[in-house]
């Protein structure tokens, strides 16, 4: 059951070649869509069906933000898709563009098509040089095959994709702060609203979706909204990428049915590494909030049950911790992470990432004051739901989640000056 | 609008009526209810990012900023409910932790934004116990000096940059904590309207340099006052320490200069305490200028002017004179038997009669809806730059903005087209254009070119357009007949015709008649026994300054002024020293025709008294009839009632126009008078002097020339003008068309020449 979808290629070799995606199905979808001539509603409509939801860690669903678009305005419409994949913990759609980027060429035409666009931007994170290489040349064949450019394959409708590598901003994987990056200004989020779908891309009608996503889209047409649908399970259609990290014998992407037991998933990734207890695990990239370890051996890998978790599917990067691991320690990593990746613009973030982690880090260093619990669970309030994106949200829910199941450790390290696990 | 609908919205419980789209601080701000804020202002974009204003909004899952939450229908907000209030003091503590505790050595204590609104959302204690963040500073400047340590990133000045003054200078690098609000490689913020970012700055992280350590908010007294350097008569506030004037600042006046104030107009108050700034009366004693008593330089001044032949009596007032000074210096003259006095200083072309009342032609907020604006011999952004501005959101909103100049002046927005000639080509530029346009040539022969067509169908095609010419067109030798074509142009294209005048008061002294006698030019060529000057230089502030030297070397001159420079210094018989526009009471009518008046704000340096006054002792010691006023307000009636029904006109009187005069020589001057040259005033506010705008001694060509002559940048040339000859380095220009030598007058070096434009000559010195 797996690999039914972003990579359903990669057991051929050299998978990333358009002969080997055409060997597979692909631009069927693509074909049929031209030839049938397949409305905009059609595609959208069967998009919803799918149950497909926003893969960059947002979970929006897909086909409803495709309809927000108001596809009659005259004038240029843009896809832009979202392969900055920032998110630590994340590393799903560095391997579709290494080893699938048809399915996400074909996914961005349909796209493109369903809302009269004729222009697509891909944005591709600063350090994937080689996976960039791969998208430019796949875009290259899907060109010198008709698919993509001028009249597609004689349709009469044109489509062309333009590759745009970021400069390493954590930011920029925020939509509206990528549009403004590829529009060559400084990377911050714009205030919403208006949002893409109004005022977009050179303040034009977009439309902002993941790599994943985007890259599912070729199957849902080509097998049917239902199918993908029933691969998942209610309200989590369709398959998933989840990117295992941590202490795991075999880290990696796996692309598995939505609602697989994270238990599953952990046995595919080689379970534990050196035999040592499951601890906690993050599971929806860095900003998702922490679950300790018994917890999630009851969980399933879909939104619905990992938010009854008080956490967030996000991005399928799940990073699993063992007993070894220090959390204090960990946290000063995460907080310091976001405290160099605020992009500046708002207070409550930019002012308040550099306190948390300041705080965090003096704790861990065994400088901790008594007063420095509570001072952190009033600047984490104090940052959620107050800025313009939603990086403090991001920056303040991993501190939030770390107190409230490991306080004990903090305290210790408060109390004691050193570690709770290791004895440092 | 009338059609505009109504809605209701509900805050803090009261009832509030908005219309759709406004955000709910519009409405709150206009309701009285105080949300406090930083980013946020109302005439800049909305950037939401200080996150100050947040509000609670019913069925809004978090606080919301009201800054740019949009209204809606049956809105229910709270601005200071526990969870806004929460929020709020939240934000308060974030801006605060990295903020310097450094208030007592801060030019923006007790007029800081952060403090006050600190006082009411702050914390007594800071819980935020690691070091502060320092940001290291860039010097951007003479005129404003930064902190940048105390900045909290609104980013209003980068907004301004990029919205009001339409030069991004200011920018923010760097992410997160390391973010900095800076010039991106150092440089000095050069916009003409850069000092508002100092009133824009909520701290104290952009302060006015000239005022830097100088006094303290509180101890300043506020003084409403009008501004004196160009036609549009920005309203200002004059802060005032101990009878001094500290700093200007603009003061709102929607119709006039919006919130802004060019740095002009902000700075030029530094030339008040000058060194040459004249303290006593001067008396010529054996052919030099020595101190004297007030009585006994009085007494000599009324002399002078009672026993000139009446026919050869003349005066010649600054155009920012104010309303009251020129009526007693008319009434004066009137009195001894002459009508000979002119404020026309600068204009270079008398063969026509004027207009009776040249203005604007339009409003100043009506400027901003034109769909064609054709600017005839006007650096418009440098000359009248609050003017410029409402031009400059006219080509924003897509109206069409064209130049007929004789530089390629630059702009802060898009021309839509532009004719660069040599101003000998001035005229057949607006003949090919007035032929394009169908309408009288005035003799002119002309062919219209496809450019002419294409700007005569934009004039054309425009329902609401202005047709300006500004004040190097006026110092133009055929002025009157580039008057007649534009009068022309704008007639045939349904548009209106405008001037942007010479000073702050050119409007108000039409009104009141001056000029009806000899013309300034006219006083000139023919000579006067007797001359009276009020606050003109005359090497600097004349059309032709080697002439009008000349004649007053040959004549008897009492000058009221506030500075002697070299000039007076040479020709001046008496000397009185007069109170400068901030010393005094006085009235200016700007080039809208908005009659203001103000008044003195400082007392007068040394024994300076204001020129009224002066002039009205003069009437009695000259044994004139009707100075008996006693207060500035007996002669504000007495003018307004010389003025009688006068009204801002345009309309040329009839009468053929001259035919040109300006030939294509094969090297001519372009004159004209650069931003900080423009009135001794301005001349020694000595910040604006060190701005890049300021006039570097020297004069300008373009490459080609340079090249043929065999010149290169900085080299030392000779410019003979008729028989004045100078020497000054030579730069080379871009802006400058083939064939000429931009050499401005009122700038260093021009004392010695003749007219602004006309024939020279240039050699390697």
């Amino acid at each position: 059951m797996a690999n039914e979808v972003c990579l359903r290629t990669l057991h051929l070799d050299r998978p990333w070649l358009l002969s080997s995606y055409e060997s597979e199905g692909g631009y069927e979808a693509l074909r049929k869509i031209l030839t049938e001539k397949i409305s905009q509603e059609t595609i959208i409509e069967t998009v919803k069906t799918s149950g497909l939801r926003g893969r960059g860690g947002a979970g929006f669903p897909t086909g409803l933000k495709w309809s927000f678009i108001n596809r009659s305005a005259p004038g240029e419409k843009y896809i832009v898709c979202n392969s900055d994949e920032g998110e630590p913990g994340t590393f799903k759609d560095r391997d579709i563009l290494r080893y699938n980027p048809h399915a996400l060429i074909e996914g961005m035409i349909i796209a493109g098509y369903a809302i009269g666009g004729t222009a697509g931007y891909n944005y591709i994170r600063g350090e994937f040089w080689e996976p960039y290489e791969r998208f430019e040349a796949a875009l290259q064949e899907a060109r010198d095959a008709g698919l993509l450019g001028e009249n597609i394959l004689g349709s009469g409708f044109s489509f062309d994709i333009h590759a745009h590598l970021g400069g390493g901003a954590y930011v920029c994987g925020e939509e509206t702060a990528l549009l403004e990056s590829i529009e060559g200004k400084k990377g911050q989020p714009r205030f919403k609203p208006p949002f893409p779908a109004m005022f977009g891309l050179y303040g034009r009608p977009t439309i902002i979706n993941n790599t994943e996503s985007l890259a599912s889209i070729p199957d849902i047409i080509r097998r049917g909204g239902e199918w993908f649908r029933d691969l998942g399970v209610e309200n989590s259609g369709g398959s998933k990428l989840f990117s295992i990290s941590g202490n795991i014998n075999n880290p990696g992407v796996f692309e598995i049915p939505m609602g697989t037991p994270f238990s599953e998933l952990l046995e595919m990734a080689g379970g534990m590494k050196d035999g040592y207890k499951l601890k906690a695990v993050i599971p929806g990239g860095s900003s998702a909030p922490v679950i300790p370890g018994e917890q999630m051996m009851e969980l399933t890998m879909d939104y619905d049950s990992i938010a009854s978790a008080g956490s967030m599917l996000g991005s399928g990067a799940v990073i699993v911790i063992d007993d070894r691991q220090c959390m204090v320690k960990l946290l000063d990593r995460i907080s310091y992470f976001y405290y160099e990746e605020s992009c500046g613009q708002c207070t409550p973030c930019r002012e308040g990432t550099g306190w948390m982690h300041r705080v965090i880090h003096r704790i861990e260093n065994g400088q901790g004051r008594p007063e420095d619990m509570d001072l952190l669970d009033d600047v984490t309030q104090r940052i959620m739901g107050r800025t313009i994106c939603a990086l403090g949200d991001a920056a303040a829910m991993p501190v939030a989640a770390f107190i409230k199941h490991y306080r004990e450790e903090f305290q210790y390290h408060i109390d004691h000056k050193k570690c709770m696990v290791g004895g440092r | 609008m009338s059609d505009q609908q109504t809605i209701t919205i509900e805050v803090d419980g009261k009832k509030l009526e908005a219309t759709p789209g406004q955000m709910l601080i519009e409405v709150t701000d206009a309701a009285g209810i105080t949300v406090p804020r930083f980013c946020y202002h109302k005439k800049l974009s909305v950037a939401a990012n200080c996150r100050m204003c947040l509000v609670e909004v019913e069925n809004a899952p978090k606080p919301l900023p009201a800054c740019a939450t949009p209204v809606a229908d049956g809105m229910k907000a709270w601005t200071c409910s526990p969870l806004a209030r929460q929020a709020q003091k939240g934000t308060m503590e974030f801006l605060l932790i990295n903020h310097p505790l450094d208030c007592p050595i801060c030019d923006q204590g007790g007029e800081c934004e952060l403090q006050d609104v600190a006082m009411g959302f702050g914390g007594g204690l800071s819980r935020f116990v690691e070091g502060k963040r320092v940001v290291k500073s860039d010097d951007i400047g003479p005129l404003i000096a930064t902190d940048m340590t105390r900045c909290i990133h609104c980013t209003r000045c980068v907004r301004f940059g990029d919205e009001i003054a339409g030069v991004r200078e200011m920018g923010a690098t760097g992410r997160g904590e390391h973010m900095k609000i800076g010039v991106y490689v150092e440089h000095t913020v050069g916009s003409e309207l850069s000092g508002n970012i100092i009133d824009l700055c909520p701290v104290g992280a952009l302060t006015s340099k000239p005022f830097r350590y100088r006094a303290r908010a509180w101890e300043l007294t506020t003084h409403d006052s009008i501004a004196a350097h160009d036609g549009v008569g920005s309203n200002i506030h004059v802060h005032v320490r101990n009878h001094q004037v500290m700093r200007v600042v603009p003061r709102e006046n929607e119709a006039v200069n919006e919130t802004w104030l060019s740095d002009r107009d902000r700075f030029s108050y530094q030339a008040l305490y000058s060194e040459d700034r004249l303290e006593k009366p001067l008396l010529r004693k054996n052919g030099k200028l020595v101190e004297a008593e007030w009585q006994e330089a009085l007494l000599e001044a009324a002399g002078i002017l009672k026993d000139a032949d009446k026919a050869r009596l003349g005066a010649l007032v600054s155009p920012s004179a104010t309303l009251e000074e020129m009526h007693l210096a008319r009434k004066l003259l009137a009195g001894l038997g002459s009508d000979n006095i002119d404020y026309r200083l600068r204009q270079g072309d008398f063969r026509a009669a004027d207009p009776a009342v040249p203005w604007l032609g339009q409003t100043l907020s009506a400027v901003e809806r034109n769909q064609a604006v054709l600017l005839i011999g006007s650096w418009l952004r440098k000359d009248q730059p609050l003017l410029n501005h409402r031009v400059r959101k006219a080509a924003l909103a897509g109206g069409r903005v064209m130049t007929i100049n004789p530089v390629d002046y630059d702009f802060n927005f898009d021309l839509a087209d532009k004719r660069i000639c040599a101003p000998s080509g001035m005229v057949a530029e607006l003949a090919g254009l007035a032929r394009a346009l169908g309408a009288d040539t005035a003799g002119v022969s002309a062919d219209a070119s496809d450019a002419h067509q294409r700007m005569a169908d934009a004039l054309k095609s425009a329902e609401q357009g202005l047709v300006l010419l500004g004040s190097v067109a006026q110092a133009h030798t055929d002025f009157t007949l580039l008057r007649r074509l534009a009068a022309n142009i704008a007639e045939a294209a349904g548009l209106d015709l405008g001037f942007t005048g010479e000073g702050a008061n050119s409007t108000g002294a039409a009104m009141l008649g001056l000029g009806s006698g000899l013309s300034c030019g006219a006083m000139v060529t023919q000579g006067l026994d007797a001359c009276l000057l009020l606050n003109l230089e005359p090497e600097a502030d004349m059309a032709n300054p080697a002439a009008a030297m000349a004649m007053l070397d040959n004549a008897k001159v009492v000058a009221l002024s506030t500075h002697l420079g070299s000039g007076l210094e040479a020709v001046a018989d008496v000397v009185l020293p007069v109170a400068s526009f901030l010393e005094t009471a006085g009235s200016f009518v700007n080039m809208q025709g908005d009659m203001q008046s103000f008044n003195g704000a400082a007392r007068p340096v040394g024994e300076a008294r204001p020129a009224w006054k002066v002039l009205r002792v003069l009437g009695n010691l000259a044994d004139v009839e009707g100075f008996d006023q006693e207060s500035v307000m007996d002669v504000r009636e007495e003018l307004q009632a010389a003025m009688g029904e006068a009204q801002p006109d345009n309309r040329l009187p009839e009468g053929d126009a001259p035919a040109p005069v300006l030939g294509s020589s094969d090297l001519q001057r372009i004159g004209g008078t650069p931003i900080y040259n423009t009135d001794m005033l301005v001349r020694r506010a000595q910040a604006l002097q060190h701005t890049p705008d300021a006039w570097k001694a020297g004069l300008r060509v373009n490459p080609a020339l340079a090249q043929a002559l065999g010149l290169e940048d900085g080299d030392s040339v000779v410019l003979r003008q008729a028989e004045a000859e100078i020497t000054l380095p030579l730069a080379v220009d871009e802006r400058v068309p083939g064939g000429c030598v931009w050499m401005p007058t009122g700038v260093p070096g021009s004392e010695l020449l003749g007219e602004g434009f006309g024939a020279v000559s240039l050699e390697k010195a």
